[in-house]
C-alpha cells in the first residue's frame, strides 16, 4: 500500500534531500548478467500470472497437472461459461456490482480525503496537532477493533446487504492513508501561491478550488488508482455487508468457485478468475508512471 | 492621480481588520472542510473502538440485548480455547517468517536495480505488479491449485526426488503456501528501499572507494546505516499489514483455517467467531488483544530504532 512514498516521502522518512547517484561505471559482462538475473526473476514472478492465464484456456481436466502456461489442448470452452456466471449470477452483474461500489469509493476518497488534506496542510484551527496525531495513528488501527461495532450499526439502520456499508465510509475520509498522502503533497506546494491567492482577495474556499485543487492533481490520480484497485480487490468487508446474492461482487462470486473441488469447475473458475484480475491489470498498465513514480516526481514539474 | 492614491491608501487602512476577520473565518473554514472527516472519526473509529472494548466485556450475539459478563471472555480466550493460542501460534509463525523473508527479498532486488541501466524503470515496474495483484481471490486461487496434491508444485518437486504431496493439504506445509504468497509481493517494500537507495549521497561511496572499502563493507559502513530509516519503516508497515492477512488464508483454506487450523490466522479466527458463531464478545475481545499487540510492537521498534536506525544529522 505504500509504493506512494517516493523522493519526498523518503526525505521525510530519511532526513536526506534526494540526491541522484552519478552514472558508474559499466562493463558489458557485468550488464549482460544483470540482465540474465533480471529476466530469470521476472519469469519466476510472472509465471503464476501467465499460468493462470494459459490454464484459463485448457480443457479442466489438463489444468492442475500442465505446468507450462501453454495449453495442449486450445478451449475457449471456460470463458463462455464464465460469461454465464455462478450461482445463477451473471458475469455483467458480479462485474457491474464491483464497478459500482470502485467508482463510489474513488469518489468518496477523493472528495473527503482532498477537504481533510486541505485543513492538516494549510489551515489553523484548535487542537491541529492532536487531530493530525489521531488521524496518522489511524492508518495503523486494525479495522477488526471497530469492525463489529460497525457491523452492528449499519444492521440497525438497516444497510447490511447493500453496498452502502461499503462506500458510506469512504466519503467521510476514513482512509487516512490517502489524508495522509495528501498533506505530504499539499505541503510541497509553494505557500507563496496561496498568499498571491490571499492578496488577490480569495478565501479558503476560494483558494482550495482555484489554487491547491488543480495542484494536486498527481496525488488525487495516485489516490484514484489506489483507490480504484484497492475496492476492487477488497475481499473481507465485502464478505460480511454483501450477504444478498443480487449485490455479490466479483470477488464474492469467485469464492463460490473455491468450494466446488471437482476439476470441471477448475476451467471457468480460471477464466473468471483471468477476467476478475483484469481491471487491475489495465489500471497498471495505463498508470504505470504514476503508480510507481508517485507523487514527488511527477507533481509540479509535470 | 488623486484617485490612484486614495486607491493605494484603501488597503493599508482597511488591512489590519481584515486580517483578524480573516483568521475567524479561516478558523471557521478549517472546521467546514475537517468535518467529513471529523463525523468518520466521531462515528466510525472513535465511537467504534469503545463501543467494542465495552463489547469485549459482554456476551452478545447480535439479536439479543448484550449481557455484561466482567472478564469472562478475557478468560475464555487466554485460558480455556486452545484455538486461540493456536491462531496466535500460526500468526507468529506467519508473520515473524513471511516479514523478514519478503524485506530480505525486496532489500536484496533493489540492491539489485539500483543501477543505472537500460530497462531499470521496466523491471522496477514488473517486479511490483504483484503487489497490486497479490491481494486478489483470483491470485490466492491459483496459489492454491498450484499447491494442491498433484499441482505444478507437486509434481516438479516430485519429479526431483522430493515428494512432499500437496502442500495445502499438509498441517506443517500449509502455512508456507501463504508465506510464499506474501514474499511473491515484494515489490511494495522494494519500491521503497529505490528511493530510499537513490538518497544515499553518491560523495559517501566515492569516500568509501577511495578508502579501498570493498563491496560488502561499502554495504555495512554505508548503505545499511543510510538506509536504516526506511528498513524501518518497511517493517513497522509489513508487519501490521502481515497481522491482519486474511484473503489469502481465507481462500487457501476454503474460509475454515485448515488443514487442522494450520492456517488459522487470528483474523479468520475472528471472522469465524464473530460472524460464523455470532459471537460478538468474544471476537471484540480478541479484536482489542490484537490492537494492543500491534500497539505493542510497533513501540517496542520505535524504542529500539535508535540502537539501528540512524537519520540524517545525527553523529555518524
Amino acid at each position: 500500500m505504500t509504493v506512494t512514498i517516493t523522493d519526498a516521502t523518503a526525505t521525510l522518512i530519511t532526513g536526506h534531500p534526494v540526491t541522484r547517484r552519478r552514472r558508474s561505471r559499466r562493463t558489458l559482462a557485468g550488464s549482460i548478467v544483470w540482465h540474465v538475473f533480471c529476466l530469470a526473476l521476472l519469469v519466476l514472478l510472472l509465471y503464476p500470472v501467465a499460468w493462470l492465464l494459459g490454464s484459463s484456456f485448457k480443457p479442466g481436466t489438463e489444468i492442475l497437472t500442465n505446468a507450462s502456461p501453454i495449453p495442449h489442448k486450445f478451449t475457449l470452452e471456460n470463458y463462455g461459461i464464465a460469461v454465464q456466471g455462478v450461482a445463477g449470477l451473471s458475469l455483467w452483474q458480479l462485474f457491474g456490482n464491483s464497478l459500482t461500489i470502485s467508482v463510489l469509493t474513488v469518489i468518496g476518497n477523493v472528495l473527503s480525503c482532498a477537504l481533510a488534506a486541505y485543513a492538516f496542510a494549510r489551515l489553523r484551527f484548535r487542537f491541529r496537532g492532536v487531530l493530525f496525531a489521531f488521524m496518522i495513528s489511524t492508518i495503523m488501527l486494525p479495522m477488526h477493533v471497530v469492525l463489529i461495532p460497525q457491523f452492528i450499526i449499519f444492521n440497525q439502520l438497516g444497510m447490511v446487504g447493500t453496498f452502502l456499508p461499503l462506500v458510506l465510509p469512504k466519503f467521510l475520509a476514513t482512509e487516512a492513508f490517502f489524508v495522509f498522502l495528501m498533506v505530504q503533497f499539499i505541503r510541497g506546494i509553494p505557500r507563496d501561491l496561496d498568499e498571491a491567492a490571499l492578496i488577490d482577495g480569495a478565501g479558503p474556499y476560494r483558494t482550495f478550488w482555484s489554487v491547491i485543487l488543480p495542484l494536486m492533481r498527481p496525488a488525487l490520480i495516485t489516490t484514484t488508482i489506489f483507490s480504484f484497485i484497492w475496492s476492487w480487490d477488497d475481499f473481507f468487508p465485502q464478505l460480511i455487508y454483501l450477504n444478498n446474492p443480487q449485490n455479490y461482487t466479483i470477488q464474492l462470486g469467485l469464492r463460490l468457485f473455491v468450494d466446488q473441488t471437482s476439476a470441471s469447475a477448475f476451467g471457468p473458475m480460471f477464466a473468471m478468475s483471468v477476467l476478475a484480475i483484469l481491471p487491475v491489470v489495465i489500471f497498471f498498465a495505463v498508470f504505470q508512471r504514476y503508480l510507481v513514480d508517485g507523487m514527488a516526481t511527477s507533481g509540479l514539474k509535470g | 492621480m488623486t484617485a490612484s492614491t486614495i486607491e493605494a491608501a484603501a488597503p493599508a487602512r482597511a488591512a489590519a481588520p481584515r486580517k483578524v476577520r480573516t483568521n475567524a473565518r479561516r478558523d471557521g473554514a478549517a472546521w467546514v472542510f475537517l468535518s467529513p472527516w471529523l463525523i468518520g472519526a466521531a462515528l466510525l473509529t472513535i465511537g467504534p473502538m469503545i463501543a467494542s472494548l465495552v463489547l469485549s466485556f459482554t456476551d452478545y450475539d447480535l439479536f439479543t440485548a448484550p449481557d455484561f459478563v466482567g472478564l469472562a471472555n478475557y478468560q475464555r480466550m487466554f485460558f480455556e480455547d486452545p484455538r486461540f493460542w493456536k491462531s496466535v501460534g500460526v500468526t507468529l509463525n506467519y508473520v515473524l517468517v513471511a516479514v523478514p523473508l519478503k524485506l530480505a527479498v525486496a532489500l536484496a532486488v533493489a540492491l539489485l536495480l539500483n543501477r543505472p541501466r537500460m530497462g531499470q524503470g521496466f523491471y522496477r515496474s514488473a517486479f511490483y505488479a504483484p503487489s497490486l495483484l497479490g491481494a486478489s481471490v483470483a491470485v490466492a486461487i491459483v496459489w492454491r491449485t498450484l499447491f494442491s496434491q498433484d499441482g505444478v508444485v507437486d509434481s516438479t518437486l516430485s519429479a526431483v526426488g522430493i515428494d512432499l504431496g500437496g502442500w495445502i493439504s499438509n498441517p506443517s506445509l500449509a502455512i508456507y503456501v501463504l508465506v510464499s504468497l506474501a514474499v511473491w509481493q515484494f515489490g511494495a517494500p522494494m519500491v521503497i528501499f529505490l528511493a530510499g537507495l537513490k538518497q544515499i549521497p553518491s560523495e559517501l561511496y566515492d569516500a568509501a572507494s577511495v578508502d579501498g572499502a570493498g563491496w560488502w563493507r561499502t554495504f555495512w559502513s554505508v548503505t545499511w546505516p543510510l538506509l536504516s530509516p526506511v528498513l524501518f519503516f518497511n517493517l513497522v508497515l509489513e508487519l501490521i499489514g502481515a497481522f491482519q492477512s486474511f484473503t489469502s488464508a481465507y481462500v487457501v483454506s476454503g474460509g475454515r483455517g485448515g488443514p487442522i487450523d494450520s492456517t488459522l490466522l487470528f483474523t479468520l479466527y475472528l471472522y469465524d467467531r464473530a460472524f460464523t458463531a455470532f459471537d460478538m464478545g468474544y471476537a471484540s475481545a480478541m479484536a482489542w488483544f490484537l490492537l494492543v499487540v500491534i500497539a505493542v510492537v510497533t513501540a517496542l521498534l520505535f524504542r529500539s530504532s535508535n540502537r539501528w536506525v540512524h537519520y540524517a544529522g545525527d553523529d555518524r
